[in-house]
């Protein structure tokens, strides 16, 4: 089934079977293999991307279903050259120990700051009527849907938090 | 994964026709349920009718509430600012559920449809009724303290694990949608999902081919609303009880195959006792065993401090 998607910024066609998730289309079909696959289920997070900038998990989600769509993956946030920032403060905060989980820590972390910045509350929001503050517990709740096996939490936590202080 | 084919509705009336009338279709929104039961063989559609890009993600107001678009997702719902301002139950409850990545793609009425979360429906190894009808129950002899204390039956003691569902519930939400004959029908949600007795596979009182277009909010009931959830862990795990309060109104999630409309524990605390003895009574016929028997003072204490930490709110 013919189905283009623009993957970081660059519109790929491909012939799919239905059945091909958006992370095979990504890693088989594109050789995109930045984005990992973990679980394969959605409990992992390890398969997130950016699909027209809100994060999803790769992993349960038809390519053919994405016709259209503008996918950002890892690679496609920077280059070796030019870090974007959520990459350096990983590097920075040594935010990883075998690294297999840090795209989709990466890519979670960018989206999910997108979502304090447009107001969506969280399970760690006080009161949900008004803005959250991103601090600690913020962060935890609002990335636990990425695992990391190493368990670099709190510098995970740190880099994110220092992006988010470096943004505000 | 077994083959299937896949086909982009662009026209709701022939959407809801197709499913009626093609073996083996399935309705495919933010497919975060239906791709991982494929991926096991739990879910075999021969036919994809995906409906995501179908006119129904806004969120309106409507009668002094809000309608709310089948295809909205559980991130877009919660994070409205009218929902967040009037509805803060229906909030806190989606943002209990799942990961910040799954909200974001899941939507309401795939959120209402999702299927159980017990073990032994998951295990293609094991008899369920619900994979395969009179194939018999795992779970009753099971170990599982994750399965239901009401309203279960000898053929299915699952649970439906969604706590958006419990919250709108509470809240006297209807749902709205589309039948095969393309009439549009409305009815309460509490009305929407089916407890097991012999027949734990049909889930619902849809009809083949109809499509949950809307889910409608009445005006915010009077009184503070909350949402309380006990779980395994601090985040993305499933209710092992749950509470919605909405002014008067209370719905039970984690215990039962549908959210649980608490109405004898309602008349209870109307009538003047207190939140404890109110839930005593909501649960007097709870059917536990040794592993779930826990449920019953969890959810107990979880509705005293509901309403503890509601009313130290209105003070």
């Amino acid at each position: 089934m013919l189905t283009t998607i623009t993957v970081n910024g660059e519109a790929r066609s491909l012939d799919l079977d239905p059945r091909t998730t958006l992370l095979d289309a990504l890693r088989e079909h594109l050789l995109l293999t930045g984005t990992k696959k973990g679980c394969d289920h959605g409990q992992c997070g390890a398969c997130t991307v950016l699909v027209n900038g809100v994060r999803i998990n790769a992993c349960l989600s038809l390519a053919v279903a994405h016709d259209g769509d503008e996918v950002t993956t890892i690679e496609g946030l920077g280059t070796p050259e030019h870090l974007h920032p959520m990459q350096q403060a990983f590097l920075t905060h040594d935010a990883y120990q075998c690294g297999y989980c840090t795209p989709g820590q990466i890519c979670s972390a960018v989206g999910m700051l997108r979502e304090v910045e447009a107001g969506l509350p969280s399970h760690a929001t006080r009161d949900v009527r008004a803005d959250a503050v991103l601090d600690g517990e913020e962060i935890r709740e609002r990335m636990s849907g990425n695992i990391c096996r190493c368990s670099a939490y709190p510098q995970i936590v740190a880099a994110i938090a220092a992006v988010a202080e470096a943004e505000s | 994964m077994r083959p299937f084919t896949y086909e982009r509705a662009t026209d709701l009336g022939q959407a809801v026709r197709e499913a009626s009338q093609t073996p083996g279709a399935r309705f495919l929104a933010g497919g975060t349920n239906l791709l991982d039961l494929m991926k096991l063989e739990i879910e075999r559609p021969q036919h994809l009718i995906d409906v995501s890009r179908l006119p129904l993600a806004g969120v309106e107001d409507a009668d002094g509430g809000l309608r709310i678009g089948a295809m909205a997702t559980n991130s877009q719902v919660a994070g409205d600012r009218r929902v967040r301002e009037h509805y803060p139950v229906l909030t806190q409850a989606i943002v209990s559920g799942a990961s910040g990545q799954l909200r974001n793609k899941a939507t309401t009425g795939g959120n209402l449809l999702q299927r159980t979360r017990c073990p032994y429906f998951y295990d293609t190894t094991k008899p369920c009724n619900k994979r395969t009808p009179g194939a018999g129950c795992a779970a009753l002899e099971g170990v599982s303290r994750e399965t239901a204390i009401l309203g279960a039956s000898t053929a299915c003691i699952a649970v439906h694990p969604s706590d958006m569902a419990v919250a709108l519930v509470a809240l006297g939400a209807d749902v709205e949608t589309q039948t095969p004959a393309g009439d549009t029908r409305r009815f309460p949600l509490m009305e929407l999902h089916r407890l097991p007795g012999e027949t734990p596979h049909i889930e619902t009182h849809l009809i083949p081919g109809e499509l949950i277009t809307a889910v409608v909010l009445p005006p915010p009931p009077p009184g503070g609303q909350i949402y309380r959830k006990a779980r395994d862990r601090a985040s993305y795990a499933t209710a092992h009880a749950s509470i919605a309060i909405a002014g008067g109104q209370v719905a039970l999630g984690g215990l039962a195959h549908k959210p649980w409309r608490a109405v004898t524990a309602e008349a209870a605390l109307a009538a003047g006792a207190s939140p404890t003895e109110a839930m005593t009574a909501e649960l007097a016929d709870a059917s536990v065993g040794e592993l779930n028997a826990f449920k019953v003072p969890l959810t107990t204490r979880l509705f005293a401090a509901a309403v503890q930490e509601i009313s130290g709110e209105a003070a």
